[in-house]
C-alpha cells in the first residue's frame, strides 16, 4: 500500500490550461474516484500520475518517492484502460505475464502470480485464449488481471466500465469493490458516472474545469455539496434549483421567498451570508413531499410527467411561477399527469447558493 | 411435436410470403456480378488460355502461319542459355529488391509515423518519386551514374577514386537497377505500412510503456505482430511487381552487359516483338506466370500459417 501526493500540479496545452495548480493527497489503501463531466481534466490527471502525460508544473510523489520525471514503467503503478488495451496477438496468459517478463521476474514467479490472479478473477479457463475470442466483460477482467499481477503501489482505472452493458457494469462494479477489499491497495478510478463514484469510492474528488470542486466521502458530498456545480452534478434525478429572494428570517436563520411568493423559513445560518446576497435554493427530490394543492404553505404546480421506477416514482411538476421541479412520490402514489398538486420543501434539507456558487447548508433538525 | 410441426410450416412459408426479401438463391442475383464476370473472362481468362494455346504453336507473324508443335517451345526454352540467364536474373532481382522494399518501407514508415509538418513533408518527398514515369527515373539515374561526368563521378573524383561505370559492369548492373527501382517506388510500401501503423491503437503503446517494454521489445512484440498482414501484403505485391521487371532494365542496360541484367519480361518482349517468334514468347510468358503463381502460393501459405490463431 502506498499513498500518492500531488503538489501544485499544472498541465497546459499551448495557452490552454487544463489542470490548474492542483493539490491532492491520496491515502494508502484508499479507493479514490475522480468524478466530473467530460473535459474536466480527470483523465489527464490520471494519465499524469501514470506518467503517460508530461507535467507542465508541480510534483507527483508515489509512496514518498518523487516520480514526476520518471517514465511510466518506473513508477510502480498499473493502469486499466477504457478500451482494455490488451495485446491482441497474445494469449491471456502472455498478456498478464508481459510486464513481469520485461523486468526479469523469474519464470516460476511469473507463473505463480498469473495463476493466482487468474483464480481470483475466474480466468483460469481462459488463459490460452486470445482477446478476440472473449466477451467485453472477460477482456476487462484480463485487463484487471494484468494490473493485479504487477503488485503495483497503486492501481489506476480510466473509465474501465464505460464499454460494458448496464448489467455487466453493475456486476463488474461489485467485483471491483471486492477486489479492493481483498487487496487493500491504493486505487484511483476515473469516471463521469456518479453511480460508480458513489458505490465504489472511499472518497470522491469532484472536478470541474481542471480544478477540484470538492473532496469528500460519498454521502458527505451528497448531503453537503460544496458548490452549486457539485450539487447539480451529484444525485439522480438532479437537485432542483429555484431562484429565491431573501427576506427577514427568525432566530439567526435565513428565510426566503419562493418564486410564487410562498415564504420558507430555512435552518441555514445567516452568519456567513451577505445581507443582500442573490440566492438560489437547491432541494433534492426526496426533500419535497407532494400534498394537496390547498394545503397551507405549499408551492402549487401541475404534474407533467410521472416516471414509475417500481421502488419509487418521480413526478415532474411544472410550478405556476415557472420552471419544473422533480419530486419523489410514493411508489404507489396515484398522481397522474395533469394533476394539480402542492409541494412542501423540507426546510432542514434545503441548500442555498450565493452568487459565487458557494453552498450554505441547512442545519439538520435536532432530534425531539 | 407441435414445435416440430410449426417449424416445418414456417420453413415452407418464406418464399411465398416475403415478397421483398427472399432468402433463397435466385438467378436474378447473378446479374449483380455479371458485368465484372464478363470483363474478367474477356480480359483475363480468355487471354490466359489463348496464351497457353499460342505457346503450343510455331506462329509466324509475318507469314500469318501457325503450326501446332506441342511442347517444343518449352523444351527449346529449357535449352536456351539466354532464357535461363533471364530467369536467374529475375530471381536474383526479386530476391534483392523485395526484402529491401519490406525492410526499408517499414523503417521509413516507423521513422515518419509522427504528427507535424516535418513528417508530412518527408512522407511527401519519399512518395513523390513514385509518380515519375520509368523513362524519367532511368534518365535521371543514367545521368547520375554517367562515367566521368555524372553526379557519382563528380563525388568520387575529388576523393581520388577511379571512375566506375556501374551499368556496364556484369556484377553491378542488376544491383544498380534494383537500387533505382527501390528509389523509384519505395513510397508505396511506405504508405501501406504507415496506414497499418496508424491502425494500431495508441493505448497498446501506453500499456507497453506501463509494462516496462523497451523500444525494441515494443517493436517486436506489439508493432510487428499488429502489422503482419501488411508485411505479407507488401511482400506479395512487390514479388508480383518485381517479377515483371522490364522498363528499368530495357532503358538502362538493354539487358547487358553480356545478358547480366536481362529479365524474363525483356526476353519475352524481344522474342515476341523483335524476333517475331510469338509462340516462343508465349511459352516464356507461361513460365513466368507459373513461377509467379508458385511464389504467391508459397507466400500466402506461409503468412496464413503465421496468422493462425
Amino acid at each position: 500500500m502506498a499513498g500518492i501526493n500531488i503538489i501544485g500540479l499544472n498541465k497546459r496545452y499551448g495557452n490552454v490550461e487544463v489542470i490548474k495548480h492542483l493539490g491532492l493527497e491520496v491515502e494508502p489503501g484508499e479507493f479514490l474516484v475522480f468524478l466530473g463531466p467530460s473535459g474536466c481534466g480527470k483523465s489527464t490527471l490520471l494519465r499524469m500520475i501514470a506518467g503517460l502525460e508530461p507535467v507542465s508544473a508541480g510534483e507527483i510523489h508515489i509512496a514518498g518517492r518523487d516520480v514526476t520525471q520518471l517514465p511510466p514503467g518506473a513508477r510502480n503503478v498499473a493502469m486499466v484502460f477504457q478500451h482494455y488495451a490488451l495485446y491482441p496477438h497474445m494469449t491471456v496468459y502472455d498478456n498478464m505475464a508481459f510486464g513481469l517478463r520485461n523486468v526479469g521476474v523469474p519464470k516460476d514467479e511469473v507463473d505463480r502470480r498469473v495463476q493466482e490472479a487468474a483464480r481470483m478473477l475466474e480466468l483460469v479457463e481462459l488463459l490460452d485464449r486470445k482477446p478476440v475470442q472473449m466477451s467485453g466483460g472477460q477482456r476487462q477482467r484480463v485487463a484487471i488481471g494484468r494490473a493485479v499481477v504487477k503488485e503495483p503501489a497503486a492501481f489506476l482505472f480510466d473509465e474501465p466500465l464505460s464499454n460494458l452493458d448496464a448489467s455487466l457494469r453493475a456486476r463488474t462494479r461489485v467485483e471491483l469493490a471486492r477486489l479492493h477489499q481483498r487487496l487493500k491497495a491504493t486505487m484511483i478510478f476515473v469516471t463521469h458516472d456518479q453511480v460508480e463514484a458513489m458505490t465504489l469510492a472511499t472518497r470522491i474528488v469532484v472536478m470541474n474545469r481542471g480544478q477540484i470542486e470538492q473532496v469528500g466521502r460519498p454521502m458527505e458530498i451528497y448531503r453537503n455539496p460544496a458548490s452549486r456545480f457539485v450539487a447539480g452534478f451529484i444525485g439522480s434525478p438532479a437537485m432542483n434549483f429555484l431562484e429565491v429572494t431573501r427576506v427577514q428570517g427568525a432566530g439567526g436563520q435565513v428565510a426566503v421567498r419562493l418564486p410564487d411568493g410562498t415564504l420558507l423559513q430555512t435552518t441555514v445560518s445567516e452568519a456567513r451570508l451577505a445581507p443582500n446576497a442573490k440566492l438560489e435554493l437547491g432541494v433534492r427530490p426526496e426533500a419535497i413531499s407532494i400534498e394537496h394543492a390547498d394545503a397551507p404553505g405549499v408551492l402549487v404546480g401541475t404534474a407533467e410527467v410521472v416516471e414509475r421506477l417500481g421502488d419509487q416514482t418521480h413526478a415532474h411538476i411544472s410550478i405556476k411561477s415557472g420552471g419544473t421541479v422533480v419530486a419523489h412520490a410514493h411508489r404507489d402514489s396515484l398522481i397522474a399527469p395533469g394533476d394539480t398538486v402542492g409541494l412542501r420543501l423540507d426546510d432542514a434539507a434545503v441548500h442555498l447558493f450565493d452568487e459565487s456558487g458557494a453552498a450554505h447548508h441547512a442545519a439538520p433538525r435536532s432530534a425531539p | 411435436m407441435s414445435v416440430a410441426v410449426q417449424s416445418s410450416v414456417t420453413a415452407a412459408l418464406p418464399r411465398r410470403l416475403n415478397h421483398g426479401a427472399s432468402t433463397g438463391s435466385s438467378w436474378g442475383n447473378f446479374m449483380f456480378i455479371l458485368p465484372f464476370l464478363v470483363v474478367y473472362v474477356l480480359l483475363l481468362v480468355v487471354p490466359l488460355f489463348k496464351g497457353i494455346w499460342i505457346s503450343l504453336q510455331e506462329l509466324d507473324m509475318l507469314s500469318q502461319t501457325a503450326e501446332f508443335v506441342g511442347l517444343k517451345n518449352y523444351t527449346e526454352l529449357w535449352k536456351d542459355d539466354i532464357f535461363r540467364g533471364a530467369v536467374r536474373n529475375t530471381f536474383y532481382f526479386v530476391l534483392m529488391a523485395t526484402p529491401v522494399f519490406v525492410a526499408l518501407g517499414l523503417a521509413l514508415a516507423l521513422a515518419l509515423n509522427r504528427p507535424g509538418r516535418t513528417g508530412a513533408a518527408l512522407r511527401a518527398i519519399f512518395f513523390g518519386s513514385s509518380v515519375l514515369s520509368v523513362t524519367i527515373v532511368t534518365l535521371v539515374w543514367k545521368l547520375v551514374l554517367m562515367p566521368h561526368h555524372g553526379l557519382v563521378a563528380n563525388i568520387t573524383k575529388p576523393l581520388g577514386l577511379s571512375s566506375v561505370s556501374l551499368l556496364t559492369s556484369e556484377a553491378w548492373a542488376l544491383p544498380v537497377i534494383a537500387g533505382v527501382t527501390v528509389w523509384w517506388i519505395i513510397g508505396l510500401p511506405m504508405m501501406l505500412f504507415l496506414a497499418a501503423l496508424q491502425q494500431i491503437p495508441h493505448e497498446l503503446y501506453e500499456a507497453a510503456q506501463l509494462d516496462n517494454a523497451s523500444r525494441w521489445r515494443t517493436l517486436t512484440s506489439i508493432t510487428l505482430p499488429a502489422i503482419r498482414r501488411t508485411v505479407a501484403l507488401v511482400a506479395i505485391i512487390e514479388v508480383i511487381l518485381q517479377f515483371q521487371l522490364f522498363g528499368q532494365a530495357h532503358l538502362m542496360t538493354q539487358g547487358g552487359p553480356n545478358n547480366s541484367s536481362r529479365p524474363i519480361v525483356q526476353f519475352i518482349y524481344e522474342a515476341g516483338f523483335q524476333h517475331w517468334t510469338l509462340g516462343y514468347a508465349a511459352a516464356a510468358s507461361q513460365v513466368l506466370f507459373g513461377i509467379m503463381l508458385i511464389a504467391m502460393a508459397v507466400q500466402v501459405w506461409v503468412s496464413s500459417r503465421r496468422e493462425a490463431f
